[in-house]
């Protein structure tokens, strides 16, 4: 089970690095959506995995019953998702508006803050 | 008490954007905005007096206990780190009286601005490694809306390079987070120190601390992961890079040497060297980057990555002198900074642009703005009697102590190159006439405009004389501070309460996978939750 979630995360963090190597803006986008979730798995993995025991509270009592699964990571890895998903969506919309306003999604051409300097 | 005296300074912030985000239509926005500022100081001071009479305060959220919950903790870096945002905060809140456009304020500006600050204190407040990652997310989601406010071309370009690239760095210390986790089962910063020295694979602690540095590196714009940085703090509104050259890559600062200190120090030969070098690079590349310009703001940003080369070097040589030196260098470096990009926004106002090229004659129509530019500028390049001179001061005579010839001489050379560019500002910007023959005198800016830009640049300015001039309680201020880094014990004992070093075994993550301990597990170290 590890091994196989360390795999899905290194073919995660490639594909995002090939992505995000991309000169569009959009392509580099994707590739930070994916870099993102591989993050996400590795906190996951760091708990350890504990297959088919949720960390439930029987009705009726204050501590769960026997081994269960590590809540923590779970909540952190909740948290890291919204947060990454307003973030990405914050992107996306940048993304948008400079593609409206710049008519460009290519970051070569994006030189408006940075202009390029006439040689003498 | 103590709990709320640490939980105000980030209250504060937070309930005044709500507010100011309800009134944003009407006028009334930039004086709630000022008026929670205002208190957000008084709450900041209030907590430094507290940790000056008792040492390192903490506190546990919802009760409970450390290191299950998330801690509030308050040590003499944290403090003045509280503070000196507090009063960036209200300066900028002040200027942006003048400065921020009602177009802007209709768009939320007050209440972007507000969470920004509470980002920032959270950020220098928290003791959970978690928690930490979560106040970057609110400083760096304000940052992204207030960089972008008003969209012009230059903001939306700037924007995007900024967005993507603090972006990366983020996952990085996501990545980070979760092997940290990981290998030690903890996640509160006090509780990792005897955590990470537990772990047998040192090598792999090393890895994780090089993600740290990584993550904290392009915050905190360190050579040469530094290219958002020049990209776009010369694009938003004034006020608003003022906040950002003074705050937001000291966050990142401030991370490294908390982490840098509390946690990863089980291998400084490797860490810490790798962190003398870039430092060094960081100064000579950010000096040099900015004689290349002859944009006002550009050349002041340039300065903020050469600057922030010095505080990092004071983490890097790692001797009290030095982190001393690298705490006064980051207060001093706020204050500085701030003021600098607060001048360049009237000098805008004044002579119609910051192309060092298109304006001029400042000096002869502006003596009192001209007077308040030398005092940061030469601050900045360390000219005695002010406090850049203190704070140079101390990191060089650190490094001449540790007989590290060759990082004292990049410091001096990059202190007489920093002379360089801002006598190059002095000259095109004050003294030279203004090329199309236009007089800039003040009234070039109506008086309800000028009056509150010029309140917190004056402030600021004697801010700097005070600290060039009596330096000795805040050098000993930072002594301490550096104290505290260097040795932990009570920022550990505040946080975790008096116990035995080695974490209770059940603590430990166990290898096998059905070995984890119920989180419920550590018998009466938890709160039992009754239905």
């Amino acid at each position: 089970m590890e091994a196989l979630t360390a795999l899905i995360i290194g073919l995660l963090v490639a594909a995002a690095i090939y992505l995000m190597l991309a000169r569009n803006f959009l392509r580099f986008l994707f590739g930070l959506i994916l870099l993102s979730n591989a993050a996400n798995l590795v906190i996951f993995a760091a708990g350890r995995m504990t297959a088919g025991a949720p960390a439930l509270v029987p009705y009726g009592q204050d501590a769960p019953v026997g081994v269960v699964g590590n809540a923590l990571p779970q909540a952190l890895v909740l948290t890291a998702i919204v947060i990454g998903f307003g973030l990405l969506a914050f992107t996306l919309a940048l993304a948008f508006e400079a593609h409206r306003r710049l008519r460009t999604m290519e970051t070569d051409r994006m030189r408006y803050a940075e202009p390029v300097e006439e040689r003498k | 008490m103590t709990s709320w005296l640490l939980a105000l300074p980030i209250v504060i912030p937070f309930a005044t954007a709500v507010v100011a985000y309800l009134v944003r239509l009407s006028p009334a926005g930039r004086w709630v905005s000022l008026a929670g500022s205002a208190l957000a100081l008084v709450a900041a001071v209030a907590l430094l007096l507290e940790v000056l009479d008792q040492g390192v305060v903490a506190t546990q959220m919802s009760n409970w206990p450390a290191p299950f919950g998330i801690t509030l903790v308050a040590d003499f870096l944290g403090v003045v780190m509280v503070v000196i945002t507090a009063i960036t905060g209200l300066a900028t809140a002040i200027y942006a009286l003048g400065e921020i456009p009602e177009r802007l304020e209709r768009l939320g500006y007050h209440a972007l601005f507000q969470t920004l600050l509470a980002g920032v204190t959270g950020a220098f407040l928290t003791g959970d490694v978690f928690n930490l990652y979560v106040w970057f997310e609110v400083m760096l989601i304000s940052s992204f809306g207030l960089l972008v406010l008003g969209g012009s071309r230059e903001q939306l370009d700037a924007g995007i390079k900024y967005v993507a690239l603090n972006l990366v760095s983020t996952l990085v210390f996501l990545f980070g987070i979760g092997m940290l986790y990981g290998v030690t089962g903890t996640l509160n910063m006090a509780d990792l120190r005897a955590a990470v020295a537990a772990v047998e694979n040192q090598e792999l602690v090393t890895v994780i601390a090089m993600l740290f540095m990584v993550g904290f590196g392009v915050k905190a714009a360190v050579f040469p992961l530094f290219f958002w940085l020049p990209a776009s703090y010369h694009t938003p509104n004034f006020a608003v890079s003022a906040v950002f050259a003074g705050l937001l890559t000291k966050v990142g600062v401030y991370a490294l040497m908390r982490m840098f200190t509390l946690v990863f120090v089980g291998d400084v030969g490797f860490t810490h060297e790798i962190l003398i070098w870039v430092s060094a690079l960081t100064m000579l590349t950010g000096v040099l980057g900015a004689a290349a310009q002859t944009d006002f703001r550009k050349i002041l940003s340039f300065h903020i990555i050469s600057q922030i080369g010095y505080m990092t070097l004071g983490l890097a040589l790692y001797t009290p002198l030095a982190i001393m030196g690298g705490v006064f260098y980051l207060v001093h470096h706020i204050i500085v900074k701030a003021n600098l990009f607060l001048v360049s926004g009237v000098a805008d106002r004044l002579a119609g642009g910051t192309d060092l090229n298109r304006i001029g004659g400042l000096y002869k129509s502006s003596p009192l703005l001209a007077a308040l530019f030398v005092i940061p500028a030469f601050s900045l390049a360390g000219f005695p009697p002010l406090s850049g001179f203190w704070a140079k001061y101390l990191i060089v005579k650190a490094s001449i102590e540790l007989e590290a010839w060759t990082i004292a001489f990049v410091a001096l050379l990059v202190g007489a190159l920093t002379t360089f560019s801002m006598t190059k500002i002095w000259g095109m910007a004050f003294w030279k006439p203004h090329p199309d023959g236009y007089d800039p005198t003040p009234d070039r800016a109506p008086g309800r405009v000028r009056v509150p830009m010029m309140i917190p640049i004056i402030g600021l300015a004697a801010m700097t004389i005070v600290i060039g001039f009596f330096p000795e309680p805040f050098v000993r201020f930072a002594e301490i501070a550096a104290m505290q880094l260097l040795d932990p014990a009570a920022y550990v004992e505040a946080v975790l309460g008096a116990r035995p070093e080695a974490p209770p075994a059940g603590m430990q993550p166990d290898l096998s996978p059905a070995g984890q301990p119920a989180p419920a597990d550590p018998a009466g170290q938890q709160p039992v939750v009754r239905p």
